[in-house]
């Protein structure tokens, strides 16, 4: 159960999500069923007032996981509470938002009458409401679309009604999978900056992306997920520590030695200055050619590794150790 | 009736007629107007006779392809198109989206089949030139093909629960044609023997008897419609939609969405 701590009278609970090795298998094929992991024992937590992003490539259960928690699919074993209540109590869910990947609404309904569909079905009193739709609509850009119905918007002002309706109740913990895709680059930055709006305001947020960048700017914490598999969790400068550091070199000169050359991931010329990347492993080996050669070193500088470096070094881990196995 | 259960049904009502379903209604106009006009011409006496039949025979044909077509699809449009998973993240339970479902296609049926009686009597009036006592049973055999809408739209949204569209559609279809023929099912289970008796009352208990709902025929050559009757068809009704409501709930209780 999640860490739930009790000063005096007061009940404090500390953790937003608490999924509790919650497993799911599905059964492919109409005469031989075939079991398919879709989701492996998942075990972990997040914290309330965090941004916390579930990342993974397509297919690594991110959906699945959301769908559990929804109550959409039910798990072949283990649980998962949000807010220190079972997933099916109705209590939960007038706390929590959902927007699920690439959202499709009632067509036949206007902005304004879908965002009072789901209020009134999220227990939203009749009075009152229209003005917090107004307030709604404004603050997700569709004020002037209020009247419009869902049929014709477009992609973006769809996902743009999907953030509203998910967060329209004032929920404690929104889930968004996928907030960013099929966004324009002004979208995904509005999207970004409302999800920080989110944070301010205390809420926590759930989001699954495959977009990095999104992730690296936004979260304070991340799982990566893959094949069904929790590959890591963590804040992401813990996470990134882990990957092997990288150092820049710049040097002057207007040839680059094959000997550096072998030892870079990367290496450019321009003009008479030379950049090259080479792991730190083999820093004090590339100074030692640059001195030999006689060239001018203009700097040495460490390469933070990225959220993106990270995961391709645990993808590519995973290829290894799967490629030994077999 | 519960909010989330009154907002789910007003919702499938509002889809209904802006998707155009009750476009029917102008079709329906057209027959009965035509008909009006084609029996004060032909028919000698029995104009009323007509008007009556085809006028309760196409409310019967219309609504129940509305309740078919539409029904077969209240859930599983929504879980393909996954406008589902919005609402079933709030607070609102499998059963009630279930019983919102029915009630909403209930509602829009009932509207449709008032409409469409509007255009009965004002054809009888045309014809007749005025109402008699016993167009009053007209009303009897309404109210009977509104319950037959009940247990099919019940129907319909048991098998969209579970199948897909065109399968939820050929089972509804086919128990709408067999429960039409209960009776003579039901006879002929009295007329035979041994194991083909047991199975043949089985069926003919199984299948919904809406034999029992028509009485089309017999308000037409103005014949009463006793209180027993409507008693008896009105709890058969309401108890056998309920139980294949349950059916439906029982299973979309424990599906994964997908």
């Amino acid at each position: 159960m999640g860490a739930s701590f009790f000063f005096g009278a007061a009940k404090v609970i500390m953790t937003a999500i608490d999924i509790l090795d919650l497993e799911k298998k599905y059964t492919t094929g109409f005469w031989k069923k075939k079991p398919k992991q879709a989701l492996s024992p998942l075990r972990m937590q997040v914290e309330q007032g965090e941004i916390f992003g579930f990342l993974g490539p397509n297919g690594a259960g991110k959906t699945t996981t959301l769908k559990l928690l929804m109550g959409l699919i039910f798990p072949t074993s283990g649980t998962a509470r949000i807010l220190g209540m079972e997933l099916s109590d109705p209590k939960m869910k007038a706390q929590i938002g959902f927007l699920p990947e690439q959202p499709y609404f009632y067509d036949y309904l206007t902005a304004r009458e879908l965002l009072h569909y789901y209020g009134r079905l999220s227990g939203m009193d009749a009075k009152g409401l229209s003005n917090k739709i107004t307030t709604m609509l404004d603050r997700v850009g569709l004020g002037d679309a209020a009247g419009v119905q869902l049929r014709k918007f477009s992609k973006g002002m769809l996902q743009r009604a999907g953030i509203a309706q998910a967060i329209l109740h004032d929920p404690k913990v929104v889930f968004l999978d996928e907030p960013m895709s099929g966004l324009d680059p002004m979208g995904r930055r509005e999207v970004r900056d409302l999800i920080e709006q989110l944070k301010h305001e205390g809420k926590t947020v759930f989001f699954s992306t495959h977009i990095l960048a999104d992730a690296e700017a936004l979260c304070d914490r991340v799982a990566v997920l893959h094949k069904g598999e929790l590959r890591g969790v963590g804040a992401i400068a813990d996470l990134t520590s882990s990957v092997h550091g990288r150092v820049e070199l710049v040097w002057q000169g207007t040839t680059i030695p094959d000997a550096l050359r072998a030892l870079s991931t990367e290496c450019r010329l321009a003009g008479e200055t030379v950049r090259a990347i080479v792991p730190e492993e083999n820093q004090d080996t590339a100074l030692e050619i640059i001195r030999r050669e006689r060239m001018r070193l203009v700097s040495v500088t460490p390469v933070r590794a990225s959220l993106e470096d990270y995961f391709v070094a645990r993808l590519k881990s995973d290829a290894a150790s799967a490629g030994v196995q077999s | 009736m519960n909010g989330r259960i009154f907002q789910i049904a007003s919702n499938t009502f509002r889809e209904a007629v802006r998707d155009r379903v009750l476009y029917n209604l102008i079709a329906f106009a057209l027959l009965m107007s035509g008909a009006a006009v084609l029996v004060g011409q032909i028919s000698i006496d029995i104009e009323r006779l007509v008007v009556i039949n085809l006028g309760l025979t196409a409310i019967s044909l219309f609504g129940t392809v509305i309740a078919i077509f539409v029904g077969i699809g209240l859930v599983s449009k929504e879980i393909d198109k996954r406008t589902l998973y919005t609402v079933l993240s709030r607070p609102v339970q499998r059963w009630e989206f279930i019983v919102g479902k029915f009630l909403g296609l209930a509602g829009t049926l009932t509207v449709n089949t008032f409409f469409m009686a509007i255009g009965v009597f004002a054809s009888l009036l045309y014809v007749s030139h005025r109402l008699h006592r016993a167009d009053g049973w007209v009303l009897a055999a309404l109210y009977f093909i509104i319950l037959q809408f009940l247990i099919t739209t019940a129907l319909a949204l048991l098998f969209s629960s579970f199948s897909s569209p065109l399968m939820s559609a050929v089972f509804a279809f086919s128990l709408f044609v067999i429960g039409s023929f209960a009776e003579d099912l039901r006879g002929f289970a009295a007329m035979t023997g041994g194991l083909t008796k047991w199975l043949a009352t089985g069926a003919a208990y199984l299948v919904p008897n809406f034999s029992a709902l028509n009485v089309i025929s017999s308000v037409a050559h103005q014949q009463p419609v006793s209180g027993h009757l409507i008693l008896y068809n009105t709890a058969y009704a309401v108890v056998y939609s309920a139980m294949v409501l349950c059916g439906g709930i029982l299973i979309f209780q424990h599906r994964n969405l997908k």
